[in-house]
Order: C-alpha cells, then sequence, then structure tokens
C-alpha cells in the first residue's frame, strides 16, 4: 500500500474526532538526530494517528494535533531520550465523544 | 486557587479514581479530584463491557439512572482466518435477569455519570487540570501535587493516583517504572452508529439484550492480539489490539488492521452501512501479575491501570480499576478512623486487603500467561487458526473423499505445521499457564 493511501485513510478517520489543539504548544517533541532508531522509525508506521513521518532526509518529525494521547510512541522512545512526551495542558488535546 | 488541605488528592476521573473518591467522599472525607480531560472521560476508550457486581459494591442502585447500553446474553469467540472463522458462542435466557451481569457502556457517557454522582457525595472534582508534579516533605512523603493551573501545590494526607496506564506521575517521580513494550497493547477503535432496530435484527436481540463478540487470529497478522465487536444501544464498538513490541517489531499499521478487521467477510455484513462517528486509540495493560508495580508508598497509592491492574485474558479492566479504587478507598478510611498517619507502613493494608480480593488472585491465577503468548505469538495467533479453519472446513465439505482419509490429513496438517512435539508442548505449557 502506497504511503498516500494510509495518510489519506488517518486523515478521514481522525477527521471524526474532536481536538482542542493547544497552537504553539506541542506536547511531544522528537530530538535532533541524525539516523533514527529503529523505534523511531517504527512510528512512522505505528502511531494509531500517524503523527510521525520520514522527511527527504531521512529523519523522523512529528505533529502532534490528530495524537489521541495513548502513549505507545512515549513507551517505545523516551526512555532513550529521542522524544519529550508530555499530557498537553489541561482541557487540550483529543476530546473523546464516546471513548 | 485552592487553600485548604484535603484528606485526599484523587488523581483522575476514570473508573478507579471515580470509586476510589465516591468511597472516601461518602464516608465523610475531604476529597479534590484532579481531570486533565474537559469533562471526565473524555480522555478514556474501552471497549466497552462493565461489570455489574463491581459497580453495585460502590453504588447499589446504580442501575436507577446509570448511562447502561445493553444487557449481555451473548457471547461469541471466534478464531479468525482472512476468509473464515470457527466460532464458540454462548446465548443464555437467564441473563436476561432483574438484575444483569454484564453492560456495555459508553466510556464518555459513564464516566461523566458516574463523576455526578462523586460530587454528590461532596467531593470537589477540577476538570482540565493537569497533575504536573508530587510535592514531597523532606523526608520524601508525598504530601500534595502540582498542577498546570494557576496557584500554588495543594496538599492532602495522601495521593490516590488513579491516572490510568500511562501513570506520568508515577512514573516520574520514581514510584514505578514505565509499562514495557511487551506488556501493553495498542487498541485502536471506531464508534458505528447504526439504527437499533438494524442492530436487534442482525444480531438476533430483543428489547436492550446485547451480543459481544472476541476474536483472534489471523486478523492480528501474527502478533498477539484481540480483536472485539460490542453491541451499544444504536452503535457498534470495535476495535483491535496488539502487544506494543509486536508494532515495533512488524511495524503494522494498526488503522490497516481494523479496516482489514471491518472489511472481513464475518464482520462486514454486521457493520454494513454504519455511520463512522469516533476513531480511538488507548494502550491496554497486559503484562499481568508480574507487571504489577509498587501499590503503596509514604503518603501514595496507586489504583487501576495505573497499577497494571488488568486480566487480558478475559478482557477485564474496569472491574479492577473501580474495585481497587474502591478498596484504596477503604483502606485510607480505615487508617484515618484509627488516626494514623499515611505512611507506608500503614497503607499496606491497602495491598493486604486488595491480595484477599479476586484482583490479585486473577491475575496471579494467569502469571505465566503474557510471557507464553507474547513468545508463541506466531503459533497462537497465525498457525493455529489457519489449521483450525482448515480442519472445520475439511470436516465439513462433502467431496466423496472417505471420512478416514480426511482425518488423517487433518491430524498430518497439524503435525507438519508445529511437529508432534511442538504441539504436546503448547498444549502443556498453555495448560500450566492456566491452571
Ligand atoms: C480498547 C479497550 C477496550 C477495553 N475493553 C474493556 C472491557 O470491555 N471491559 C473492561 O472491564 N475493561 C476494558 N478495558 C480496560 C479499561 O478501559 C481500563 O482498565 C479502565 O479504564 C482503567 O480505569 P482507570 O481509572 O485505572 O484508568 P482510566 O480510565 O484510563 O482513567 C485515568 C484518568 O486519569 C486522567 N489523568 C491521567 N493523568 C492525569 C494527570 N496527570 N492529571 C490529571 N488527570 C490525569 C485521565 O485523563 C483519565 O481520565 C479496555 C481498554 C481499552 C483500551
Ligand atoms: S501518543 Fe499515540 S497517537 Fe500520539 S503521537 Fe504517540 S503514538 Fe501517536
Amino acid at each position: 500500500m502506497t504511503i498516500a493511501v494510509t495518510k489519506l485513510r488517518v486523515e478521514e478517520k481522525l477527521y471524526q474526532n474532536r481536538y482542542l489543539v493547544d497552537p504553539g504548544r506541542p506536547h511531544i517533541k522528537v530530538r535532533p538526530h541524525e539516523r533514527p532508531s529503529a523505534n523511531l522509525l517504527a512510528l512512522t508506521h505505528i502511531c494509531p494517528a500517524k503523527c510521525y513521518e520520514l522527511n527527504d532526509k531521512g529523519q523522523v518529525e512529528t505533529t502532534s494535533d490528530g495524537c489521541m494521547e495513548c502513549g505507545t510512541c512515549r513507551v517505545l522512545c523516551e526512555a532513550s531520550g529521542e522524544i519529550v512526551w508530555n499530557y498537553p495542558r489541561g482541557g487540550f488535546g483529543v476530546l473523546f465523544k464516546f471513548g | 486557587m485552592i487553600e485548604e488541605e484535603f484528606d485526599a488528592i484523587v488523581v483522575g476521573a476514570g473508573m478507579s479514581g471515580n470509586a476510589a473518591a465516591y468511597t472516601m467522599a461518602s464516608q465523610g472525607l475531604t476529597v479534590l479530584q484532579l481531570e486533565r480531560g474537559e469533562y471526565p472521560g473524555s480522555k478514556n476508550v474501552q471497549g466497552a463491557i462493565m461489570y455489574a457486581d463491581m459497580l453495585e459494591q460502590i453504588i447499589p442502585d446504580f442501575r436507577d439512572d446509570a448511562p447502561l447500553e445493553r444487557h449481555l446474553v451473548e457471547q461469541r469467540f471466534w478464531v479468525m482466518d482472512d476468509t473464515s472463522h470457527t466460532g464458540m458462542q454462548y446465548r443464555s435466557d437467564d441473563f436476561n435477569e432483574a438484575k444483569p451481569n454484564r453492560y456495555t457502556i459508553i466510556r464518555a457517557q459513564f464516566d461523566k455519570w458516574f463523576s455526578r454522582k462523586v460530587r454528590q457525595t461532596g467531593a470537589t472534582v477540577l476538570c482540565e487540570t493537569t497533575v504536573t508534579e508530587l510535592v514531597r516533605s523532606a523526608s520524601g512523603k508525598v504530601i500534595g501535587v502540582r498542577t498546570d493551573r494557576a496557584g500554588g501545590p495543594i496538599y492532602a494526607d495522601v495521593v490516590v493516583l488513579a491516572e490510568g496506564v500511562n501513570g506520568l506521575l508515577g512514573t516520574r517521580a520514581g514510584l514505578r517504572k514505565m509499562p514495557k513494550p511487551e506488556s501493553v497493547a495498542l487498541a485502536v477503535k471506531e464508534m458505528h452508529f447504526l439504527p437499533d432496530e438494524v442492530i436487534e435484527q442482525r444480531f438476533g436481540l430483543q428489547g436492550d439484550e446485547g451480543c459481544v463478540i472476541e476474536a483472534a487470529g489471523t486478523i492480528s497478522r501474527s502478533m498477539a492480539g484481540l480483536a472485539f465487536l460490542y453491541t451499544n444501544k444504536e452503535s457498534i464498538s470495535l476495535g483491535i489490539g496488539c502487544l506494543v513490541s509486536d508494532f515495533a517489531q512488524t511495524m503494522e499499521s494498526p488503522y490497516v488492521l481494523l479496516d482489514a478487521f471491518k472489511n472481513h467477510p464475518s464482520i462486514r455484513p454486521l457493520i454494513a452501512g454504519s455511520e463512522v462517528k469516533e476513531y480511538s486509540a488507548h494502550l491496554i495493560p497486559e503484562g499481568g501479575y508480574k507487571a504489577i508495580p509498587q501499590l503503596f508508598g509514604d503518603g501514595w497509592v496507586a489504583v487501576g491501570d495505573a497499577a497494571q491492574l488488568n486480566n487480558a485474558i478475559h478482557r477485564e479492566g474496569s472491574n479492577l480499576a473501580m474495585t481497587s479504587g474502591r478498596i484504596a478507598g477503604e483502606a485510607i478510611i480505615e487508617i484515618k478512623g484509627r488516626n494514623q498517619p499515611m505512611i507506608r507502613r500503614n497503607l499496606a493494608l491497602y495491598k493486604t486487603m486488595l491480595d484477599k480480593s479476586f484482583v490479585v488472585k486473577d491475575l496471579m491465577k494467569y502469571k505465566d500467561m503474557p510471557a507464553l503468548i507474547h513468545t508463541n505469538s506466531r503459533n497462537f495467533f497465525m498457525t493455529y487458526p489457519q489449521l483450525m479453519s482448515q480442519a472445520a472446513q475439511n470436516f465439513m465439505r462433502v467431496d466423496g473423499t472417505p471420512k478416514i482419509e480426511k482425518e488423517k490429513a487433518t491430524t498430518a496438517a497439524f503435525i507438519k505445521a508445529r511437529s508432534r512435539w511442538g504441539l504436546i508442548s503448547d498444549v502443556v505449557r498453555l495448560a500450566l499457564a492456566w491452571r
């Protein structure tokens, strides 16, 4: 499956959700790196909101607007220091209507 | 912002936090509950089956006004390969009782209701407030919390950490380690809306009767995982979850798995024509007994998912959360009644009480299951489901092959795939872990 198709598929899903984005305060950051580790690279496939993507230099970047705060990336990449993960400020982030 | 000091601060307004706050505040303790979501439930995801007994012990008349979807009369277990499922099914009219045993719920609605009940007991509930840090005394005792709201720390005799599976506060304060990738599952879920009469027709239900399906097999692409489909009043919840370590290794995308499950020929007709209104993702603690961290210390206790109290084999979590929250509350009430300080030695009462409950006993029973399933995921989630389906099809297809030869072919297929030894050892190890 091409990346474009899966991206579209996730965006369609996330479109159903409600979010209150905290502008200018991303709650997840990726540490600058030359080559991503296997786990960091895996996030580009396994993050359920597809928040991680490879740039054309082969580095992993993140945009956390669609993040559902599941914690998968934290479990895989926080300990190594590759990402910094926090909850959004109170009230911000994903707002599940059903859950 | 808040000047007074509380008997207890509860972090989180999910199942465990609400149970703890309700238990303590209804016995007259001053309780402050802090929740980071806009409203209780806005961050929480569950299947969701709710087990009545554990809620009844906290709010006996919950059936009067709790937002319950359907009471379960039927459960199906499916082993799936790509085109089929082999199933076991249990349905009983005995489940149509005055006080049904299991209900489907929708967490965002249920948590709001539970939180209303907590407020009615006199507890103070503050939403849109993320607790950022635990405050400690010079001796290291937890004496309060800091939040992301303006104002200084808020103090309490004891802090109940009901912060869910990610448990940032507890891990960052060094009270426990972060869950390992092999002891948490990532689950994705969708809400599919359909008219209630369509749901009733498709599942053979009447009125508020409900049906649930639990499924395993090639749908998880050899990862250790399970899928589910639960009927609500006017919607169907469905999803799939696999261990995070397996996702990291296979690099499968959860949404691709979810779409494949929805498109499986056994599932597609059940949700045909539905309108999808939400897509969600959440972790589930699946490490079992061996992953339970330290549960108490000076000035704090941990309950529910934060303490990894989740029975993945039976897909029970909310009931362990409610029970551990209630028991923690009862232990705190007892210590307070004796006028004793909320220190480690005294709060050990919580663990003593929890050890005697079904929560720890059930997790202990399956203590070897997580490791077994993790190391054998390919056999349990790929090879056996395929073999099972072949065997069933072989048994049913009438094509002139003598029955004796059919049976031999089935046996040979099993031995070829797993070897005689492999089969025997899988059965023995499974039996031992189940014991
Ligand atoms: C897809 C899925 C299906 C499931 N199906 C079932 C099922 O059918 N039956 C069942 O019994 N269980 C099921 N479970 C498990 C069940 O949902 C959990 O065990 C249960 O929700 C745990 O309750 P809890 O109170 O411990 O945690 P949660 O319900 O996660 O609550 C934690 C709360 O703490 C808040 N919080 C966290 N950190 C902070 C902070 N720093 N400051 C302020 N607030 C904070 C969160 O916003 C949240 O409201 C399922 C789980 C998933 C993901
Ligand atoms: S928390 Fe979950 S949804 Fe958010 S970026 Fe990490 S993996 Fe993706």
